[in-house]
C-alpha cells in the first residue's frame, strides 16, 4: 500500500461530512441543480466531489462497485483505508463509480424490489464537465424545468419508466456534484 | 471543546441515516427503514425526528424547533438546548431565519423558502397500520399500490359522519403512487406540503425514513363528491386577530370560557408586533399581565 492512500481523507469528518451531506442532499431533492463539494483529496483519476460524496456515505456496510479505470490499486487502497467499504461486482453494488461508458449496462445493478424499492444502487458518473444544459428534467424538485448535461438520454428514460423501482444517480466533475433520481423524466431540449 | 461528537450522533450512524434520506428523496413517500438509535430522550418525544435532524445539521445552521407551532412547550425546548449543547448551532424562534426547522405536528403559518428544511417527528408512519396491523400485509399493499381500504376508511367517515372526519394525519398521495401519513399535522396544514423547501419525516420508534422533495405533488385523499377541505376552527385568533391561520382553543375559566389563539406562536407574535390586535388582546409590549 502506497503512504499516499493514507493522506486525502477528511480533516474534520464530523463538520466536513456534515456540510457535504447538506450539498449532497440538496441536488438530490433539486435535480439540475450544481452545488459544490470538497473536502476529500482523492488519488489521481478520482474528483474531489466523487471522492468527498464517498467518504460521506460509504463504509464496511456499503459494497462499492468500480468500473473501467477507476479499478485501480491507488484507488482501491484510498477507498477501503478511508471507508472500509468492500470492493463489489456490480450486481451487489450499493455505489458504483466510473466514467459513464465503463458504468453500462445500467441493467446489471440492482433496481430494488417492490417491497423494497430503496434497496437499489446509487451510481457515482464522472463527467468532464457539468453544465445545466442538454437534456431537459421534469419531475419532483423541480418548480418548472431544469437543464443538465446527461452523458445520455434513453437509459435515464428507461430508468425513469422503472418507477418506484431503478437506480439513483450522482454525477460528478471537479468539486461540483449534480443528481438524477428516478422520479426525474429526462426529455430532448427542444431546438429553439 | 464539546464533549459530544457533533450533533450527538457517531459517523457510522450519520452515514446510515444520510442514505436512508437520500433514498427516501429518490423515492418520494416511500419508508426507508432504517437503524434507529436510542436517543437520550424516549420515544414519543421526537426521537425520529431529532435523528433526521442531527444527520442534516451543519455547524452554520439556525435551528428552529417547534411543537404544536409553539417554541416554547417543553418538548421544544428541551430539542432545542439539545442541540445548542451538542451541536453548538445557533437557534431562533423566528421561522424565516430559521434554515432548518424540526416540528412537531405543524406546519409554520409562514411558507418556507428553498433554503430551508422541514423535520417532522412522526410517531406512527405507516397510513394503513389502523386498517391492516400486519407489517408484511402494509408492505405488500404498497408495493401493489392497494390502497382501496384507505378509500373505504374515508367512505365510512361519510356513510358516518355526513362528511370526512378525519381532522388530522390525514392522508395524501404522494407524487400519484404513494400514500403516505403526512404526520398528525391538522388537515388545515395538507395543502401546505406542496412547498418550495425539503420536507423529511423520521419515524424513531417505528424506524422509519421519508421524505418529499420540493414541488412535489402532495394530494389529499377525497372522492369528487366529497372533496377535500382544509379545515380551521371558526373565529379569529384573540390576540392578533388573524381568520387565516390555524387556532387552538384554550380553556380560560372553570364556566366553559374559551378563547381561540394562534398555534403558531411565532407568526402571532410577529402579526402583534406589527400591529395587528385582536378582541382580547393588547398592543404589544403593553401585556396586561
Amino acid at each position: 500500500m502506497e503512504l499516499t492512500a493514507l493522506s486525502g481523507g477528511f480533516e474534520n469528518t464530523a463538520h466536513q461530512s456534515a456540510t457535504a451531506f447538506r450539498a449532497i442532499m440538496n441536488v438530490m431533492a433539486r435535480p439540475g441543480v450544481i452545488e459544490t463539494v470538497t473536502g476529500a483529496v482523492p488519488p489521481k483519476g478520482l474528483s474531489t466531489a466523487a471522492g468527498s460524496l464517498l467518504l460521506t456515505l460509504c463504509d464496511p456496510e456499503t459494497g462499492v462497485h468500480l468500473a473501467g479505470e477507476l479499478d485501480s490499486e491507488p484507488v482501491r487502497d484510498w477507498l477501503t483505508f478511508h471507508t472500509g467499504a468492500p470492493i463489489v461486482a456490480a450486481p451487489q453494488a450499493d455505489f458504483a463509480l466510473g466514467a459513464w461508458d465503463d458504468l453500462l449496462p445500467l441493467t446489471q445493478y440492482a433496481i430494488g424490489t417492490d417491497q423494497y424499492p430503496d434497496r437499489s444502487a446509487t451510481l457515482i458518473v464522472e463527467l468532464p464537465a457539468l453544465t445545466q444544459s442538454g437534456v431537459t428534467l421534469t419531475g419532483p424538485g423541480i418548480r418548472d424545468s431544469a437543464q443538465l448535461s446527461l452523458p445520455a438520454l434513453e437509459p435515464f428514460r428507461l430508468n425513469a419508466a422503472l418507477f418506484p423501482l431503478g437506480c439513483d444517480f450522482f454525477f460528478t466533475a471537479g468539486d461540483k456534484i449534480a443528481a438524477l433520481p428516478r422520479t426525474t423524466k429526462p426529455e430532448p431540449t427542444p431546438c429553439m | 471543546m464539546s464533549d459530544y461528537n457533533f450533533a450527538y450522533l457517531d459517523e457510522q450512524t450519520k452515514r446510515m441515516i444520510r442514505r436512508a434520506i437520500l433514498k427516501g428523496l429518490a423515492i418520494p413517500g416511500y419508508q426507508v427503514p432504517f437503524a434507529s438509535r436510542e436517543m437520550p430522550m424516549p420515544y414519543g418525544w421526537g426521537t425520529g425526528g431529532v435523528q433526521v435532524t442531527a444527520a442534516c445539521l451543519t455547524p452554520d445552521d439556525t435551528l428552529k424547533v417547534i411543537d404544536q407551532g409553539a417554541d416554547d412547550t417543553t418538548n421544544a425546548v428541551s430539542i432545542r438546548r439539545f442541540f445548542e449543547k451538542t451541536a453548538a448551532v445557533g437557534v431562533t424562534q423566528a421561522t424565516s431565519v430559521a434554515t432548518v426547522i424540526q416540528t412537531r405536528h405543524r406546519i409554520p403559518e409562514e411558507p418556507l423558502n428553498e433554503d430551508q428544511i422541514l423535520v417532522y417527528q412522526v410517531p406512527i408512519p405507516e397510513p394503513l397500520r389502523f386498517l391492516e396491523p400486519r407489517e408484511t400485509e402494509t408492505r405488500k399493499m404498497h408495493a401493489l399500490e392497494e390502497y382501496g381500504l384507505m378509500h373505504v376508511k374515508l367512505f365510512e367517515d361519510i356513510s358516518q359522519h355526513g362528511q370526512i372526519a378525519t381532522a388530522y394525519a390525514y392522508p395524501v398521495k404522494v407524487e400519484g403512487r404513494y400514500v403516505m401519513d403526512p404526520s398528525p399535522i391538522p388537515r388545515f396544514d395538507n395543502p401546505k406540503m406542496e412547498m418550495s423547501a425539503i420536507q423529511l419525516f423520521g419515524a424513531g420508534r417505528e424506524q422509519r425514513i421519508y421524505a418529499i422533495p420540493p414541488y412535489t405533488q402532495v394530494v389529499s385523499l377525497d372522492f369528487d363528491d366529497y372533496p377535500f377541505e382544509a379545515s380551521k376552527a371558526d373565529g379569529a385568533c384573540a390576540l392578533c386577530g388573524a381568520d387565516h391561520t390555524y387556532l387552538d382553543e384554550v380553556i380560560v375559566d372553570d364556566d366553559g370560557g374559551r378563547m381561540f389563539v394562534c398555534s403558531d406562536t411565532d407568526y402571532c407574535e410577529s402579526r402583534r408586533q406589527a400591529g395587528h390586535i385582536g378582541e382580547q388582546g393588547t398592543p404589544y409590549g403593553k401585556d396586561a399581565a
